[in-house]
């Protein structure tokens, strides 16, 4: 059984077909990025997976269990299991740094005070933001503010973390700190399903790469094989043009 | 000159400022009221148009049916609507009744559109930063919604409640002891009109003028209270 398994997942944009029967699966401590041009789908798929775009058709399984779209309760159950940290961070504007990793912990989960308090200056701490918790999210840089995004997911102690393109929106020189916390989870046996245009980086993390093209799973296996040797012409296209610049 | 100082006199002799305490209370009173019950009904009516689903529709339809209506009513015309169709169906209703009713239906139509823009103004990435994190919708508004739209809300709110102490004396119309009211009595007891309205002029300017202050103050204290005061006026220079 797996952790997560997606099983012929579409979703429309209004008309606009979005994911086109996508059907990929985690094991538990697995780093999947999902890569791709953009349109493709990818986002959509993490915004399913956290019941933010309802799927039209297709399954979402949890450790054997699917995910009930048409009910609440389920997909709370589900985001429960799961963090999402978005491309532009999403910090709560109006809250101080330390504030936007505790909230949901203290009054969503209602883990008590003390530990919560403790564990998200300890995350702060990790991803190299302990001199900023009192800071507001606008006078972050991008990266601290990403690190900050990436510290707030973790605190909820997520079985799998979702990532959005986490580094698109940063200048390059902000781009390898938050790589560096993201390698740092994966060393820690974090389960993660990534969006990346970083190819360096995803040959480096993931246990699986999968190419997405218009709302379809192109291709699906070890990165190695994925991005060196791909079968389809579709992959040999894309990567050939990524990898060249 | 002469003639002046005995208005004044007239003015300020203790049984008229006894009165005119009471009428300035009236004017305060009816904003207050107005503007604090208007507030928090038109956040009710912004917090309904904004729910989703079929189960709210009615209401929905009915909230904006309200703003849209009484926006485009003159407040004149509300208080003697309110008056007419209280009249109908209570026996014996004060005009103070009246007076609030009609001021909380015109607060509640307006204050409603600016709140409703405060909330627009929060990017949906915030709210959906929330619903990931499995915020319900009152926590989400509580927690994000709207501490983000106050420094949005409380400008124009406050605006309004500046206009609001000034047509408040249309209630004098349908005779509600109000500032206005009492202005008018003094003139009908033979006053110069221009004193006393001069006079009453002045005494709205000492109601409003504060509170057009406290609302800078406040902007500014909600502004820096975000740790933004700085960046902001960076982004603007």
């Amino acid at each position: 059984m797996h952790h997560l398994e997606v099983k012929d997942l579409c979703a429309n944009y209004g008309s606009h077909r979005v994911l086109d029967g996508v059907s990929l699966s985690l094991d538990k401590g697995e780093v999947v990025c999902l890569v791709g041009p953009s349109g493709s789908g990818k986002s959509t798929l993490l915004r399913v997976l956290m019941g933010l775009t309802p799927p039209t058709s297709g399954e979402v399984i949890i450790d054997g269990k699917a995910i009930g779209f048409a009910s609440k309760s389920s997909i709370r159950a589900a985001r429960d299991r799961m963090a999402i940290v978005f491309q532009q961070y999403n910090l709560f504007q109006n809250m101080t740094v330390l504030r936007n990793v505790t909230i949901a912990p203290l009054k969503i989960k209602g883990w008590p005070t003390k530990d919560v308090d403790e564990e998200a200056r300890r995350l702060l701490a990790k991803v190299g933001l302990a001199d900023k918790l009192d800071a507001y999210p606008d006078q972050l840089s991008g990266g601290q503010q990403q690190r900050v995004a990436i510290a707030r997911a973790l605190a909820l102690r997520p079985e799998i973390l979702l990532l959005d393109e986490v580094t698109s929106a940063l200048d390059p020189e902000l781009v390898t700190e938050v790589l560096d916390s993201i390698r740092a989870l994966a060393g820690d046996g974090m389960t993660m399903l990534i969006v990346s245009h970083e190819m360096a980086f995803v040959k480096e993390v993931a246990t699986k790469v999968v190419l997405m093209d218009k709302g379809q799973v192109v291709e699906l296996g070890p990165p190695r094989q994925i991005i060196d040797n791909p079968s389809s012409e579709r992959a040999r296209e894309f990567f050939g043009k990524i990898l060249r610049h | 000159m002469a003639r002046f100082f005995e208005q004044l006199s007239r003015f300020f002799a203790p049984d008229n400022l006894g009165l005119l305490w009471q009428s300035i209370g009236m004017t305060i009173g009816m904003t207050i009221i107005g503007c604090g019950l208007g507030f928090a009904f038109a956040f009710l009516i912004a917090i309904t148009r904004q729910s989703g689903g079929w189960a709210s529709l009615p209401l929905r339809v009915l909230a904006t049916l309200f703003t849209e209506l009484f926006r485009r009513i003159p407040f004149l015309v509300i208080i003697y609507l309110v008056l007419f169709f209280i009249a109908a169906f209570v026996r014996g209703a004060s005009l103070f009744l009246v007076a609030i009713v009609a001021i909380c239906i015109y607060a509640t139509a307006y204050l409603s559109e600016i709140i409703r823009g405060g909330f627009d103004s929060v990017p949906r990435q915030q709210i959906e930063a929330a619903t990931a994190m499995n915020f319900s919708r009152w926590q989400t508004l509580g927690f994000v919604i709207f501490p983000q739209s106050l420094p949005v809300i409380l400008p124009p709110a406050i605006a309004f409640a500046v206009a609001f102490i000034k047509d408040t004396s249309l209630v004098s119309q349908i005779g509600v002891f109000e500032l206005s009211f009492r202005g008018k009595e003094l003139v009908n007891q033979g006053m110069s009109g221009l004193f006393v309205f001069g006079m009453i002029s002045l005494i709205y300017f000492a109601l409003s003028y504060p509170l057009t202050r406290l609302g800078r103050w406040l902007e500014k204290r909600l502004a820096s209270s975000r740790g933004q005061g700085p960046v902001r006026q960076l982004r603007q220079s």
